[in-house]
């Protein structure tokens, strides 16, 4: 009795676990039960019910609806999928002109939308594109093709790449200095000599597009949430969902309303990259002081001053961290949007990635990494650019950044033309390095990984063996074997006790939702992929993070090491581990343990490091052990941070796990991988997506609740 | 006499949800206890005074007395609930944007408690801000910060950023920046307050520098009342949004007029705050001795001179004529007597 006064919370979660355990072995795995592999869902099998919505036969499977919740919400993909088609073909048919045919033409509303919106974007990607790589198109675009019959003259010639090397270290040079100039000179250089320049500049015209775009609505939108309270209550449930919704998953229902194409992959990056932008830009602009806000206005700022000049540039931190961000899921998205046709990088290594040419992959993820990299650089440096007011420059030092690009662009432009007499036969060299024509190190990436293949065969097998029998299988088979019920009662138990009635409601409406969609089975997968996954990272990030916090020197290597990890696309990650484990579950779960790991230990350095001075100057004053005063001090002091750092971890595990499907696993991401080349994939897409992001906020909602709390408990703030 | 540059008629600023419901159901009769209980707080209540050109006006009061939230109405950084404010003759309270924003950008300055420097701007840049914003050319507007830069001995660290200078510096540039556009009114909320001791002497023998030179309008926010003291023409008390008392220095001190007021003239040293024409009595024709002291010394400055005397002190203008007289008596009275009524 003693005990359960002093703890009364031990005894409550002791007694739901005992509740969930009771549920679980009280419940019987029905006789008819079997995972459902490949599509059995959408095949008739004489086991399943069937019932009619909105006139559509929805089939589950009848069990006991303590072991697994009937799929009542299957006719919502369904739904979704005709609402779609609806809206695209038969909703409010207008007359529209049509320049092609020089008629009127009747079509849906949202139809002709999308398709301007997309040629718009069409015309943006290929004008940069053109500028870059020569081309007609935009040419094109303000005249006809018969005048381009009539003027064969008329070609964007396209650069050669000595121009743009040149040019983008010339960039470089302007914002940051001779260090970032030189990156860029080498990296595209690099690009250039191994035949990567082709794809890389249509990826790079892609971003181009895709990042300024993302950031300019995503400031907006970020703006707009600020100044009004409707618009950021409307905008909060999005921005939420978006958080954990794996960007797979978005691709599908674009995939309808905007065709295949760069374009699309244009306006699906935005969808993925404008949320965070907003959310930061949000978190930015109310950090700053109010005190600095009535300078501004006791200096005469009009109220678009005083957002262009005083907030957004006080809140610039945050929101180039957002910029970051968007960079970031740029290029992942410049890798997922190939598989709906955009061209690129992110094809060439999707190409490669599936012909198992590890060799190949790898150059263009290297070539990927770098860019972004060097964008990320350059923005960075270019929101810290300062102005010299006192130079007293004259004209030839002012513009000497563009006197010496017009030099180079002469300069080049003569070595091209020599260039076209020297290699007279086959390709210019000084123009553009063909793909096929480049030094290649992909031999010897490939048979470097044939060797530590054949060397270390019987080790890498048995451990993946090992893996397999021993851990990974009876986990899994153990997050099946719970009956949905039990799960119900232990997420919903655990979101009482931690944040009351309310985070109960809510978690307990995330999780039915997911048992009552068709695939629950696939959901405990995936969630015990990422449990596995998140276990080990945090083990190691929180491991990896303490240690290098024990030293200044240290810490700043490691946060430096995160951000250049972070900078990496998410696909980049499956190519060394594909390299030793081949095409298993062990592959995901490795990539996913390094991709989760970043988070891990860049929030637990944070969270050690927002410990106050003064507090650590008490304790070792005190007298405490070095280990005293980690365990006792800095630890609890560090922890709510560290969650938050546990749900960054959750949430790029997730996203791994779900890209993992393409290596093949047996979870949500694999479904969505196969709604992408399914006509009627869109609804069931969007579904998959929305339970991942579901799994997501459960994690996100327990965490953040139980951190306030124990952020209130110990007053800060 | 000329019409006052800054002139307040009962204001009032509640807030919460009904307030001005609730302040017209008042009927000019606030108390700060039932308007609590219905969910508002009162931060002015019924302030009325004027400030005329050219004079100091120090308002003094603890931490929530509505010191604060009465300089961020009269700066219409918040909207007044109640009463009326005029600058210059100009309604304030009936200004539209375009004028508010007129007015601050010409006649108004103001220095902020936490500096509120904008953090990516150089020294130059912050000062050179109200300038830009005016939409003078950018040339210009960075000769006049760097005057400015002189003005307040910041010469040399003009590309600094303000996370690279010290508080005292930092609020030097906060003074330049409300100086660059050589406004009449000068708002000054706590800004020495967040300094060291030494820094804050330090800055506000400055301040009375600049202030002899530029001679502005100025209402000046603090809770500490020997700054108040040294720096004020007049010092207005503020204490649960009420003005408590408004008055000289001397006269606060030599008659407070609340007891509140009397609690913060108790600890301070009157010899160090009062001036010989605070305490002189009329010219007398008695025997005075060959010493005269002016009637704008500091009583502790001259005491010694008056105590070595046995007679009384004749007081004198600066045109050396008789003005009045001071005996020893007296001296020791205003300087140990008040005090010991007190206990």
């Amino acid at each position: 009795m003693e005990l359960l006064k002093k703890y009364p919370k031990l005894f409550q979660w002791l007694f739901l676990l005992a509740v969930f355990f009771a549920l679980c072995f009280a419940i019987d795995v029905p006789e008819t039960y079997k995972f459902i592999r490949g599509q059995a869902e959408f095949v008739k099998d004489p086991n399943q019910s069937a019932f009619v919505f909105l006139g559509k036969e929805v089939r589950y499977y009848a069990f006991d609806v303590f072991w697994r919740l009937p799929p009542l919400l299957g006719w919502l993909p369904i739904w979704i999928n005709d609402s779609l088609f609806f809206l695209m073909n038969d909703w409010m048919p207008m007359e529209f002109w049509n320049e092609d045919t020089q008629e009127y033409k009747t079509r849906p509303l949202v139809l002709q939308i999308t398709r301007n919106l997309t040629a718009f974007m069409t015309f943006l990607i290929e004008l940069i594109r053109e500028i870059l790589l020569g081309g007609l198109e935009t040419i094109v675009a303000f005249t006809s093709w018969d005048w381009i019959d009539a003027n064969p003259w008329a070609e964007l010639p396209g650069l050669p790449w000595t121009i743009v090397a040149a040019g983008s270290a010339i960039l470089a040079y302007k914002l940051g200095g001779k260090g970032l100039a030189l990156y860029a000179l080498l990296s595209m250089t690099y690009i250039s000599i191994f035949g990567q320049w082709k794809p890389s500049m249509q990826t790079l015209s892609f971003i181009l597009v895709a990042a300024p775009l993302s950031f300019i609505f995503g400031l907006g939108l970020g703006v707009a949430a600020y100044k009004s309270k409707r618009v950021e209550k409307a905008l909060y449930p999005i921005l939420l969902v978006m958080q954990t919704m794996p960007q797979y998953a978005v691709l599908v229902p674009a995939l309808v309303l905007f065709g295949v194409g760069d374009h699309a992959a244009v306006i699906i990056t935005m969808i993925v990259a404008v949320p965070p932008m907003i959310l930061l830009t949000l978190l930015g602009l109310r950090a700053v002081p109010p005190e600095v806000i009535e300078a501004g206005r006791m200096s005469g700022c009009s109220n678009w001053q005083l957002m262009s000049k005083v907030l957004i540039p006080t809140a610039r931190r945050d929101i180039l961290i957002g910029v970051n961000q968007v960079i970031m899921v740029c290029f992942s998205m410049a890798v997922i949007s190939a598989f709906i046709g955009a061209k690129g990088l992110g094809f060439n290594l999707l190409l490669a990635l599936n012909q198992l040419n590890i060799g190949l992959a790898l150059e263009a993820g290297l070539c990927i990494s770098l860019i972004a990299i060097l964008l990320d650089k350059m923005s960075l440096a270019w929101a810290n650019k300062q102005v010299d007011y006192f130079g007293n420059l004259n004209f030839f030092q002012r513009n000497k950044n563009s006197l010496f690009f017009g030099v180079i662009v002469i300069v080049g432009i003569l070595l091209a033309y020599f260039g076209s007499i020297y290699f007279k036969d086959g390709y210019n060299y000084l123009f553009e390095v063909p793909h096929n024509k480049g030094i290649s190190t992909a031999d010897f990436w490939n048979k470097g990984v044939d060797w530590i293949f054949d060397t270390f065969f019987v080790y890498i097998k048995a451990f993946n063996t090992w893996l397999i029998v021993d851990v990974l299988q009876p986990m899994r088979a153990l997050y099946l074997r719970m009956p949905a019920v039990a799960t119900l009662v232990l997420v919903v138990g655990a979101g009482y006790l931690i944040g009351g009635v309310r985070s109960a409601l809510v978690v307990c409406g995330l999780t039915l939702f997911i048992a009552l969609s068709p695939w629950w089975d696939r959901a405990l997968v995936t969630t015990y992929m990422a449990t596995f996954g998140v276990l080990v990272s945090c083990t190691i990030g929180f491991t990896v993070g303490t240690l290098c916090f024990q030293n200044k020197h240290s810490t700043n290597f490691m946060l430096n090491v995160c951000d250049i990890f972070q900078t990496f696309p998410s696909f980049v990650y499956l190519i060394p581990v594909m390299m030793l484990f081949g095409i298993t579950d062990t592959s995901v779960l490795i990539a996913v343990i390094v991709y989760a790991t970043i988070p891990a230990t860049r929030y637990t350095i944070e969270g050690l490091r927002s410990v106050p001075a003064g507090l650590h100057d008490a304790a070792t004053m005190s007298g405490v052990t070095k280990f005293q005063r980690l365990f006792k001090i800095e630890f609890p002091l560090a922890f709510p941070h560290m969650m938050l750092g546990l749900n960054q971890t959750i949430v790029f595990a997730l996203f791994m796990v779900i890209i993992g499907a393409f290596i093949g696993t047996e979870d949500l991401g694999q479904y969505i991988l196969k709604a992408l080349s399914d006509k009627k994939g869109a609804g069931i897409g969007l579904t998959l997506g929305i339970c991942v992001a579901f799994i997501g906020l459960i994690f996100d909602n327990l965490i953040r609740t139980w951190v306030g709390q124990r952020k209130k408990h110990l007053g800060i703030d | 006499m000329s019409e006052p540059v800054i002139k307040c008629q009962s204001v009032y600023k509640i807030f919460g949800a009904n307030a001005e419901r609730m302040l017209k159901e008042a009927n000019g009769n606030v108390d700060a206890k039932t308007f609590q209980e219905n969910g508002c707080i009162v931060g002015v209540n019924n302030a009325s005074f004027e400030v005329s050109k050219g004079e100091m006006l120090v308002v003094m009061g603890l931490s929530g007395s509505g010191k604060s939230t009465l300089l961020r109405c009269i700066s219409r950084l918040t909207d007044a609930t109640g009463g009326k404010i005029f600058i210059e003759g100009q309604d304030l309270l009936n200004l539209n944007n375009k004028e508010l924003i007129d007015l601050r950008r010409n006649k108004m300055g103001m220095v902020f408690q936490s500096f509120a420097l904008l953090p990516h701007k150089t020294v130059l840049e912050n000062i050179a801000f109200p300038l830009q914003i005016k939409g003078i050319k950018t040339e210009d507007s960075i000769n006049k910060a760097m005057d400015m830069v002189k003005l307040v001995g910041l010469d040399g660290r003009e590309n600094y950023f303000p996370r690279e200078l010290s508080g005292g510096q930092q609020q030097r540039v906060g003074i330049a920046r409300s100086l660059a556009v050589e406004p009449d009114i000068w708002f000054l909320d706590e800004p020495f307050s967040a300094l060291d001791p030494l820094i804050r002497k330090e800055m506000q023998d400055e301040f009375l520098r600049l202030q002899e030179k530029l001679q502005k309008t100025i209402m000046f926010i603090t809770h500490d009342f020997d700054e108040a003291l040294k720096l004020a023409d007049r010092i207005a008390i503020m204490k649960d949004g009420i003005i408590e008392q408004l008055d000289t220095p001397a006269n606060i001190v030599l008659n407070p007029a609340t007891e509140y007021v009397r609690k913060f003239t108790e600890e301070v040293p009157r010899e160090k705050v009062l001036l010989i024409k605070d305490v002189m009595d009329e010219i007398t024709y008695d025997d005075m001795g060959d010493i005269k002291v002016s009637k704008d010394e500091i009583i502790e400055n001259v005491a010694e001179k008056i105590l070595t005397q046995e007679k009384t002190v004749a007081v004198i203008d600066g045109k050396n004529n008789i003005v009045g007289s001071i005996n020893p008596a007296k001296i020791i009275n205003t300087v140990f007597g008040g005090r010991k009524n007190n206990h």
